[in-house]
């Protein structure tokens, strides 16, 4: 309290800069006057009397100054002091201040930029209420092989029963038809339990969400929908609450609109940009219900009780299956050893990215850090020009932690100028930046400059300014008075000391720069490989367009209910595909078979003869395609036949599989006239397996259509008018107009169904460029912050070697006085500089290893020792700072012997 | 040395409080010279230390001041104990008692008193 209220008055007293000093005089005159009056009537002199006074009062000039630090805050008038005296020096250095500033400026723009990136991905993934809590649910039977295998009804009850959660939702992501509004378009949707926006704790912008207690079976009628859908179907109706959207032929109720900033917590891009939700219940099916080992295709989340960690909840979750497994050992069988595991619902949206985005901020973090240090030789340079100044200030009686303190502000007051510059800096390129981040990068939350980026520009300022001001302040520190003014009056320049931090920085330097261009280069490399695989498939000159349709409740009312029905209209399809203008061949296949199309279409395989394991199958990539299919995209068969048009409904059952489901299932055997059946979906067999066999009738040549970094993911294809797809893509072939090319498809389709949508038309060439944007992004943004060490590095020792070259160059006249060649001296000079070079890279290197085995994960048909990068990026380095280094030597050269030595 | 000073100011303190305390109102010399008779020598050398000392006390609210005319009839500032430099005085100078209580005690035990 008393310290406080002090603290109040001293504080007061600063900001209005009150001084009682007039008051103290006057006190201090009183008293000596007072003393002298005394020491009168004692029977002094007067000029004693008053003599003595003054003695017994003491030193005034040291009592003033007590005053006067009790009076105000001597912290901040010191601090206000050096920052006017540091304003002063960089106004008087113009040159160097502006380097230095924009150098940090750069580096503390880039990284709160990268920062920003990590923050919204990877510090605070769900812009949701106690995010923590949130998980997802996955049962694995690793015995069988099979993750994530879904759940069943029993068991989703036994967990609702547990008190481990407070919400408990099951979900499923898929695509739809939007009609009933202007243009029929395709959508993504999901259904959710009704608690799922309770469990979230998210309220709608208009109307209202699912009734958390809502028992009613079946789909419900209701829908929320996004706030993107609102205004681009609806036009920001304000009315929309009640009014009715028909999705696949049936009629839903909007009951809710979501605020503009929500978004999904999918596990893809596209479940992250669903725009309806409809409410899920159970169905009234009693065998369905009670069955346990009967799984449904759909995904758990929930929120734990509040206060429960992620790992106790795991522990109670453990104790639970342990007591089931005991309880119905009929359903889990000891060898399937059923697990359930919590995965906190972040991983959604960092899973994949972590690494990468960790990469990134390190890669930043360096480049700052190579600015640092660079200004931090600045700043030794000039330090050696102020010794003089530093020593004379001692001499006077400076203390030296006042000298320090001084210098200390004048690098906090540059870098925080550097901060303000790269927040500038930063604002003003905001847009543009955004536009560089690839939409595949998960993000639910907007990246905004808000106050946690300042205070980390803040906070990385103030570490920079430390970091690279310690430097010439703790030398300044250490100054040796007498050397240094006896040696500043002959008009030599720094000492020994100065030099050799100015050397160990460069080498600092230089490793730094090499540990990221060897970042840099690996994923250059990686990049380039996969580029350059051979993808298997001519993604030249080809479209895909993509049509799906309406799977309706109701059967009655499904257009295209059976393979007969579908393949008439696919037939149709084709036939008016082809008459496109500059359209050569036409092929229709499903949503999955689209090349690098990111949904993966995993269904259950069961070989004819061979015992599965429990009731979880292996999974392949399934996909149907039409006869065409291959040679559009130029896949080349190997064994066998393709499809041809009687492989239609009325034919037996046939499919096409690819050499790495040959290797996989049938190594040493010939698949061809084996038999199979395919589910769909990753549930069990029991749903939507084909009834009658299937026969292996070719096999086509590997191609990368499921991912561009691996070749051989086993994949079977079948006849598509043999099993219908709903979701269908039409590919063309040919000289297309890729702007008209969607236009003529949607009227071309129109024209047979005018309900359907027709969307995501792309050039198969963007679909992989696309499909390369995330590792292009990061590579791109490494390979510059590289290129800015190695020019940073570059210029650091520029700027020593010249120091050293104009400190050396009495001795380089002497030399040259006594007849040392001039190439003699260009070498020394040189050797010198690949001396520090090389030391850098020697340190660099280890660290690059250390590096490169952290970011295997991101590597792709390299080895982290990738002998051709780190050989190359050592070359290119040292050929740079030989470069840097050509310049000062080639002034050593010319000294002019006479002038060198008249200069002393 | 910075500790030594520390206790001087603490000590001195109290001792103004004190003085404020027994004499009433009283200007700087006065507090000094009265702090002399009975102190001895501690302030004989460095009278002019209280006057920090006197605006640490005003700045913390214990004493205020005002201008006066003093016994050579000039303008003097007179500093007196407010209601809150009582309640410090008290504290204080019970904190101390009980300081040199304890002190006085451990100077008191000899060896052989030990059990």
């Amino acid at each position: 309290m008393r310290f406080l209220r002090r603290l109040l008055t001293r504080a007061l007293n600063f900001i209005t800069r009150r001084s009682e000093d007039q008051r103290l005089r006057e006190e201090i005159d009183q008293h000596i006057a007072l003393q002298t009056a005394e020491n009168l009537r004692a029977g002094m002199s007067p000029i004693e009397a008053r003599r003595q006074a003054i003695l017994k009062f003491g030193a005034v000039e040291a009592i003033r100054e007590d005053y006067h630090a009790e009076q105000g805050l001597p912290f901040f008038e010191t601090l206000l002091q050096d920052l006017r005296f540091a304003i002063r020096m960089l106004a008087k250095s113009p040159g160097f201040s502006v380097i230095a500033i924009l150098t940090l400026g750069l580096g503390i723009g880039a990284t709160t930029a990268i920062f920003s990136l990590v923050d919204a991905t990877l510090l605070h993934p769900l812009p949701y209420p106690h995010p923590e809590e949130l998980v997802r649910i996955e049962d694995d039977l690793p015995g069988a092989g099979a993750a994530d295998a879904g759940i069943s009804i029993p068991e989703f009850k036994d967990l609702q029963r547990s008190g481990i959660f407070q919400y408990l939702v099951l979900e499923i992501f898929g695509s739809a038809n939007l009609t009933g509004v202007s243009q029929p378009s395709r959508m993504q949707y999901e259904g959710v339990s009704p608690p799922y926006f309770a469990m979230l704790g998210v309220k709608p912008e208009l109307g209202q969400t699912f009734d958390p207690q809502d028992q009613t079976p079946g789909f419900s009628l209701d829908v929320v929908i996004s706030d993107g859908l609102w205004k681009r179907a609806f036009g920001s109706d304000p009315h929309i609450v009640g009014r009715s959207l028909r999705v696949d032929n049936d009629l839903y109720r909007v009951i809710g609109v979501m605020p503009p900033g929500f978004r999904d917590p999918g596990r893809t891009v596209g479940e992250r940009n669903t725009e309806q939700w409809a409410a899920l219940g159970f169905s009234d099916d009693q065998a369905r219900a009670s069955n346990r080992s009967l799984r449904l295709p759909l995904e758990t989340v929930g929120r734990l009780n509040p206060g429960l960690t992620v790992a106790a909840a795991q522990g109670q979750l453990d104790a639970l299956v342990a007591s089931l497994r005991k309880q119905f050992p009929g359903d889990y069988p000891p060898e399937s050893k059923w697990t359930v595991r919590l995965v906190p619902l972040k991983e959604n949206v960092v899973g994949n990215v972590r690494q990468s985005l960790i990469l990134l901020l390190g890669a930043v973090a360096l480049v700052l850090l190579i600015g640092c240090v660079n200004v931090a030789n600045l700043l030794l340079a000039r330090a050696s020009a102020r010794s003089r100044e530093m020593a004379v200030r001692q001499a006077l009686g400076a203390a030296r932690k006042r000298l320090v303190r001084q210098l200390l502000t004048e690098s906090l007051l540059l870098s925080l100028l550097g901060g303000v510059a790269g927040f500038v800096i930063l604002f003003c390129i905001k847009g543009f930046l955004l536009r560089l981040i690839p939409e595949s990068l998960p993000r639910l939350n907007d990246l905004s400059i808000n106050l946690s980026m300042m205070l980390f520009a803040l906070a990385v300022s103030i570490a920079a300014g430390v970091t690279f001001g310690l430097a010439p302040a703790s030398q300044a520190g250490r100054l040796n008075l007498a050397s240094t003014l006896r040696v500043e009056g002959r008009g030599s320049k720094g000492s020994t000391e100065q030099a050799r931090t100015r050397r160990v920085l460069v080498v600092t330097e230089f490793a730094l720069s090499l540990v990221l261009m060897v970042a840099a280069g690996l994923l250059l490399r990686s990049f380039w490989d996969l580029y350059k695989a051979p993808l298997g498939f001519n993604p030249q000159h080809v479209m895909s367009v993509q049509l799906w349709l309406p799977s309706p409740n109701d059967p009655k009312t499904d257009m295209y209910g059976t393979a007969a029905q579908e393949a008439v209209f696919a037939r149709e399809l084709l036939r008016r595909s082809r008459l496109l203008p500059g359209v050569r061949e036409a092929a229709l296949g499903a949503e999955p078979s689209i090349p690098l199309h990111h949904d993966r279409n995993l269904s259950a395989l069961i070989v004819e003869g061979r015992q599965t394991q429990s009731n979880q199958p292996p999974m392949v990539e399934r996909s149907q395609v039409t006869p065409e299919y291959f040679h559009l995209l130029e896949i080349p068969v190997l064994r066998g036949r393709l499809f041809n048009d009687g492989d239609d409904e009325n034919a037996p059952p046939v499919a096409v599989i690819n050499e790495a489901m040959a290797r996989t299932y049938w190594r040493g055997e010939d698949p061809l006239g084996k038999r199979l059946k395919v589910g769909r979906g990753r549930a069990g067999v029991g749903q939507g397996a084909s009834k009658t066999w299937i026969t292996i009738v070719g096999v086509v040549a590997d191609a990368r259509t499921e991912s561009l970094a691996n070749p051989s993911i086993p994949q079977i294809y079948l006849s598509l008018y043999q099993e219908t797809p709903k979701e269908l893509a039409i590919f063309l072939r040919g000289d297309l107009n890729a702007s008209a090319i969607p236009e003529e498809v949607r009227a071309m389709v129109q024209s047979v169904n005018p309900e359907l949508p027709v969307y995501g038309a792309q050039t198969l060439d963007d679909a992989v460029s696309a499909s390369l944007e995330q590792r292009r992004f990061s590579m791109d943004i490494v390979a510059a912050f590289a290129i800015t060490a190695l020019l940073l590095a570059a210029l650091g020792i520029y700027g020593v070697i010249s120091y050293i070259v104009s400190e050396r160059t009495q001795e380089i006249g002497i030399r040259l006085a006594l007849g040392a060649r001039r190439g003699t001296i260009l070498q020394m000079v040189l050797r010198q500089g690949l001396g520090l070079a090389m030391a850098g890279a020697g340190l660099g290197l280890v660290g690059s290893v250390i590096v490169s085995h952290l970011m295997a994960g991101l590597l792709y048909g390299i080895m982290p020792t990738d002998p051709l990068t780190f050989v190359g990026v050592t070359l290119v380095l040292t050929c740079v700072a030989l470069a840097a280094c050509y310049v000062p030597a080639r002034r050593a050269m010319r000294v002019d012997p006479m002038v060198a030595l008249h200069y002393e | 040395m910075k500790q030594k000073q520390d206790v001087r100011q603490g000590t001195l303190a109290l001792m103004v409080l004190k003085t404020l305390d027994v004499l009433g109102s009283q200007h700087g010399f006065g507090i000094a010279r009265r702090i002399e008779q009975i102190s001895g020598d501690l302030l004989a050398v460095n009278q002019g230390t209280l006057y920090p000392v006197l605006l640490k006390l005003e700045q913390e609210g214990a004493i205020a001041s005002e201008w006066g005319a003093s016994e050579n009839n000039r303008r003097a500032r007179f500093y007196r104990l407010t209601r809150v430099g009582h309640k410090q005085l008290e504290t204080e100078t019970r904190e101390w008692e009980q300081t040199t209580a304890i002190i006085a005690r451990f100077f008191e035990i000899k060896a052989g008193d030990l059990p």
